[in-house]
């Protein structure tokens, strides 16, 4: 009965049947561009692998485009385009980000081992070899763990009050201002820091100093990002919490905060990596330092971006070297932080089907 | 422990949403252990003045109330009446269910208690979690998987948890908000079997959109309507069910429940 379907269907062609292109033809299509792309390349001399990937991506989308309109029709050709575009436009982002973090990995493996990651650059010579990054490490572990113990549960309760409670005037000026705040960059934080903390009141440099900014760059995003947790908590889980008597503040801890605490971990932590990076504010505020200090409430330290400013800006091949590893070593810090976060969202967020 | 099931008593009883009438000067009496159905067009304020009768209509912003609402002689609005007390004493049932994503059933049904800092002993929590399971019909289908999401049951089984979440409490009367109307027929059937149940301990009022339903459970029946789109909702009679869907004294009630209009 079902062959003989088969064989009827196959004999006329359905009402919604066309005529379709293999499955393979666009990988042979991409193919043929490459080639035609690097044959052009080489034969006119083109110096730029820039150039010939733009020409074989040129020709992927015509070719492409031409082909499908020919056989399947005007639709599906369009089609074949966008899916090509979105394509095209992926590995274009995807490509300076594999070549980052290739050429760091390349560069920054040379000198990273167990030395450079428990030594710090006591009595190392810049111009050469030695030393590590241990005095930068504990700067940037102890300043991130300081801006975040205080633009956390500001952020947070911010956020709070500004779902759950904040209405009229009161609430739309804090919307402003966290929005004014998000755009604030970093150097003019460290100035304010600066011009605040240790021009007018005083106080010395140190890595509590470069929190103190870090922090001012950190609660926006932590807020907003908050903000947008809570507001995917249905109302109905509140309304629920409520009609059983619970009071308003009960609600939100045990109810609103648990349902959105695998988003909001996710929000804390892309700020956390966001002030990871900065150099502007430890430049300002913090003053790098060749020696380890654990204090971060006194005297100067280091960080990892300073360190690789640092580094950097000593100029010598020893000096690169060190740079690139600490480069390496905050990335996998931000990387590690970034997986961290993933698993306690994925642990945390509430199971729809749990059967 | 058999909870006392309470009458209320409505009298002059207005709503708003901000400048806006949603209901005008409502008076009714609900008896207590008996179910009381509210029935009437979309839009009618049915849903907003159940909502009256335990302080969650002013969760909403701008959500404002005038008039009196007895419980066995206490005004619910009057002047320190905490609203949080009332809503322990009287218990609500939402159209969709909506069990806490984050808690197992077990703790769904205990968050009543856990969530109002209420402490209590294992065994004492165990009991009354196995109490209010049996008691929403629920009991025998999850007995053996009480860690697991409550989100992770069925449509009907999450409604009935809903329902042993809102009886866990004890509370005197049970506000149901058109209970079955994300439910299939057998869930349904089942969530009208246990209200006939339930309303040997609690004075339940149900809003519902389904005629059958009303007349099912229904000990009252009380019709709404408006005049017009934008318009506050009204009652427009009160009386015993069958009355209401025999001989109803009013004629816009026959024309609604017969179908001519709305």
């Amino acid at each position: 009965m079902s062959q003989s379907v088969t064989s009827q269907s196959a004999a006329k062609p359905s009402q919604f049947g066309r005529r379709r292109l293999p499955r393979w033809t666009p990988a042979v299509i991409a193919l043929v561009a490459v080639l035609v792309g690097t044959g052009v390349g080489v034969g006119a001399g083109l110096s730029s692998h820039i150039q010939w990937g733009l020409i074989a991506l040129l020709l992927f989308v015509v070719v492409n485009y031409a082909v499908t309109a020919a056989v399947e029709g005007p639709r599906q050709a369009k089609d074949r385009v966008v899916t090509s575009l979105v394509w095209a436009c992926f590995i274009i982002a995807v490509v300076p980000l594999y070549s980052l973090v290739e050429s760091t990995i390349a560069k920054g493996v040379k000198v990273l081992d167990g030395n450079f990651l428990t030594h710090s650059m006591d009595g190392v010579i810049t111009t050469g070899p030695g030393g590590g990054v241990y005095h930068a490490l504990v700067g940037t572990v102890e300043q991130v763990a300081l801006a975040s113990l205080m633009a956390v549960p500001i952020g947070l309760l911010t956020a709070v009050y500004l779902v759950e409670y904040g209405r009229g005037r009161l609430a739309k000026a804090v919307t402003f201002f966290v929005d004014v705040m998000t755009g604030v960059p970093s150097i003019v934080a460290g100035l304010f820091v600066l011009s605040f903390w240790i021009l007018i009141l005083g106080f010395g440099y140190s890595g509590f100093a470069g929190s103190l900014a870090l922090a001012i760059l950190m609660i926006p995003v932590v807020v907003r990002s908050t903000e947008e947790m809570l507001k995917l908590v249905p109302n109905e889980l509140r309304e629920a919490s409520l009609a059983l008597g619970v009071p308003k503040w009960r609600t939100i801890i045990k109810v609103v905060l648990p349902t959105s605490i695998g988003g909001i971990t996710t929000g804390v932590m892309l700020a956390v990596a966001r002030i990871t990076g900065e150099t502007a504010p430890v430049l300002l505020l913090v003053f790098g330092n060749q020696l380890i200090n654990f204090n971060p409430f006194s005297g100067a330290q280091s960080s990892l971006p300073y360190y690789v400013y640092e580094q950097y800006a000593a100029g010598n091949p020893a000096s690169y070297d060190r740079a690139w590893a600490a480069a390496l070593v905050l990335i996998a810090f931000v990387m590690i932080l970034n997986l961290v976060a993933r698993g306690i969202a994925r642990w945390k967020a509430p199971t729809s089907s749990g059967r | 422990m058999i909870s006392v099931a309470k009458r209320i008593d409505v009298s002059g009883l207005s709503a708003y949403y901000g400048a806006h009438l949603a209901i005008e000067d409502i008076s009714m009496t609900v008896e207590p252990r008996s179910v009381t159905a509210f029935i009437g067009p979309s839009g009618c304020g049915k849903s907003t003045f159940l909502r009256t009768l335990n302080r969650m209509h002013e969760v909403v912003p701008g959500g404002r109330v005038e008039g009196k609402v007895l419980l066995d002689d206490e005004n619910l609005y009057g002047a320190g009446v905490d609203p949080v007390t009332v809503r322990r004493t009287v218990g609500m049932v939402f159209q969709r269910p909506n069990p806490f994503p984050t808690m197992s059933i077990y703790d769904n049904v205990a968050a009543g208690l856990r969530l109002n800092g209420v402490a209590k002993r294992k065994a004492e929590l165990d009991a009354l979690v196995e109490k209010s399971l049996k008691g929403a019909n629920l009991w025998n289908e999850v007995k053996d998987r009480l860690g697991k999401p409550g989100a992770g049951l069925s449509g009907g089984q999450q409604q009935r948890l809903c329902i042993a979440r809102a009886i866990a409490v004890e509370p005197q009367v049970l506000l149901m908000d058109e209970p079955c109307s994300a439910l299939d027929p057998i869930s349904t059937l089942a969530v009208e079997d246990l209200i006939g149940e339930l309303k040997e301990r609690f004075t339940i009022v149900i809003v519902t959109h389904n005629m059958q339903q009303a007349a099912r459970v229904s000990d009252r029946t009380a019709f709404f309507n408006l005049a017009a789109v934008g318009k506050p909702g009204k009652l427009v009679e009160i009386d015993e069910t069958q009355r209401i869907f025999s001989n109803p004294s009013v004629q816009a009630t026959e024309d609604y429940i017969s179908g001519r209009f709305g």
